[in-house]
């Protein structure tokens, strides 16, 4: 499939000797979003991370399996290369308290060491910003540090500090759990409008959030893929029983 | 009706009143002990505080034959000694605490090497005069000939040397403590955008420990400042300044803390007693005020 932008074949994951992802196999379409679902303790942070080799900078921590970026195996790739191809967006809003707004969303550029004129790197954040719905709000304060900005506007900064370094695929886990609901919808409103450029996959364990952003959704449990499919197909009429359990309520 | 519980809880309070009493006494005895050890330091250097005055600190001649005093040699002495050991003990106190905090946090390699960082601060100071006697001194000797300095092999080169190992686990261990409470989420953030570890040190680590990292040095400092034993051992213990750089770098010299220890017993007068004395007093403020600093910035990072 030519569309296919992240797949996985029979992929594992441990922590030592815990097997937390077991031959999980899968095919995302790019300018989809993708929520990721299951029970806690399930291994949907685990896979994740796994998919931009954030997973390995765990001590003891293994991955095992094909995963590919379109026709590359990620794991015989640069892990910074990946990573930069890759961006992830955290649970909780993590902007580097010493950098300003302005450096925060270029840090990706300032970290890696690469030089670009004034004017580029202005362009940047101001198309950054603006794709992360934050640049009305900020575009005054450019120079203010990032965590004087409220949870919600430091997780869209975050958002902005990813799509600045263009990546084909962004990764999210659980990126509205720490915020108000307010915050939480002005972020799920943005999805709609990063999936024009990008491919999401979101950590997400409120099913309302997966109902309302998501084109399909991988159902996760003990570490295996259960069930991916269509969310409507998934919400309505889930093939296996422990989607279906799980979409009742049977789990916690 | 009588209520045994409540006479019960009675005597519970009066035992909770008396432990509290007994731990806050403790507490005074010590504080009383510093302020005792204060007090007898300036009442024992009055007589030269008012003889000698305030030149005292500036004086360039120290004869207590002709019963001249100035510090001044020993503040050098001092200053010298400890900042030269500072400048040669920061790079291996940070890379220490790089590797060990962020490299290697866990494992028994890593608690080996912390372990055994953290016995150089246990070993007697003596052994350390020692080792720099036997080891040290001939092979500075051999390379101040080769550099043409009078090849002494004791003075404020061999004791900072000395000096810098010993002030080493001072900032390491802290360092160490520190930039592993770096937290992962910030570390992680940097790492997703596609940073390597020694771009994620550079901008994430380093910025968020540096005024822990700092204090760490103040640390380091105020016991390079008052070592004695070691130094007293290495330094040479001439009170004359030297005239040019080298011959002060490489040569004989005496810092506040070895000419206490050295001249102590020979103080045959009240006011070369005093003197020396006094000299007590300055270090006494200077580390107390360094250290009070370093613990101050400690305590405002841990906060945070
Ligand atoms: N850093 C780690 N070290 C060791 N084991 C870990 C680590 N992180 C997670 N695990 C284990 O891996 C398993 C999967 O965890 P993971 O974080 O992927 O679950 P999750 O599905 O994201 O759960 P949640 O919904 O609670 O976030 C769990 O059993 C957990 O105990
Ligand atoms: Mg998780």
């Amino acid at each position: 499939m030519e569309h296919t932008v992240v797949s996985a074949s029979k992929f594992n994951a441990w922590f030592g000797d815990n097997h937390v992802v077991k031959d999980v196999s899968i095919g995302i379409e790019k300018n989809q979003v993708i929520a990721v679902m299951g029970p806690s303790g399930c291994g949907k942070t685990t896979f994740l991370r796994c998919i931009n080799r954030m997973h390995e900078l765990i001590p003891g921590a293994t991955a095992k399996g094909s995963l590919k970026l379109y026709d590359d195996e990620v794991y015989t790739m640069n892990p910074i290369y990946v990573r930069y191809k890759i961006g992830m967006v955290f649970q909780r809003p993590n902007p580097f308290p010493n950098l300003s707004i302005y450096d925060n969303v270029v840090a990706g550029y300032k970290l890696n060491g690469l030089k670009m004129a004034k004017a580029d790197m202005d362009n940047i954040v101001e198309k950054s910003l603006t794709s992360a719905a934050l640049w009305k709000e900020v575009k005054d304060s450019l120079h203010k540090k990032g965590t004087f900005l409220s949870g919600g506007q430091q997780q869209r900064l975050c958002i902005a500090r990813a799509i600045a370094m263009e990546p084909e695929v962004i990764l999210f886990d659980e990126p509205t759990s720490a915020l108000d609901p307010i915050s939480t919808s002005s972020v799920e409103q943005l999805f709609h409008e990063l999936k024009e450029k990008y491919t999401l996959i979101i950590v997400t364990h409120n099913m309302q959030q997966a109902a309302r952003v998501s084109d399909k959704t991988a159902f996760f449990y003990l570490g295996e893929l259960v069930e991916f499919d269509d969310t409507k197909q998934m919400f309505t009429a889930p093939a296996d029983v422990r989607t279906q359990n799980y979409i009742t309520g049977r789990f916690s | 009706m009588k209520n045994k519980r409540l006479d019960l809880s009675y005597s519970q309070m009066k035992w909770e009143t008396i432990f509290r009493r007994i731990l806050i006494f403790m507490s005074i005895v010590l504080v009383l002990i510093v302020i005792g050890i204060l007090i007898t330091l300036i009442m024992e250097s009055m007589p030269s505080i008012k003889s000698l005055g305030i030149g005292y600190l500036w004086g360039k001649v120290w004869d207590p034959v002709s019963n001249i005093y100035g510090a001044y040699p020993f503040l050098i002495g001092t200053l010298l000694t400890s900042f030269i050991a500072l400048i040669i003990s920061i790079p291996f106190s940070y890379a220490v605490s790089i590797y060990l905090g962020e490299y290697n946090p866990k494992g028994w390699l890593s608690n080996l090497l912390k372990n055994t960082i953290e016995l150089i601060a246990a070993v007697p100071s003596i052994i350390y005069g020692f080792w720099g006697l036997f080891v040290l001194v001939p092979i500075i000797r051999t390379f101040e000939a080769k550099i043409g300095v009078a090849p002494y092999g004791i003075g404020i080169f061999t004791s900072s040397l000395i000096l810098a190992v010993m002030i080493i686990p001072y900032a390491a261990s802290l360092g160490i403590t520190l930039i592993r409470m770096v937290p992962s989420p910030l570390k992680e953030g940097a790492y997703a955008l596609g940073a390597t570890r020694f771009e994620v040190i550079r901008s994430v680590i380093m910025p968020f420990t540096r005024s822990g990292l700092f204090a760490g040095v103040l640390l380091s400092l105020g016991r390079a400042l008052g070592e004695t034993m070691a130094v007293t051992m290495l330094i040479g213990n001439t009170s004359t300044l030297a005239h040019t750089f080298k011959d002060l770098i490489f040569g004989p010299s005496n810092t506040m803390a070895s000419v206490i220890a050295n001249e102590f017993t020979e103080a045959d007068h009240t006011v070369y007693l005093s003197a020396l004395i006094e000299l007590g007093l300055v270090l006494f403020f200077v580390t107390v005020v360094i250290n009070l600093i370093g613990k101050r910035i400690i305590t405002r990072f841990t906060n945070n």
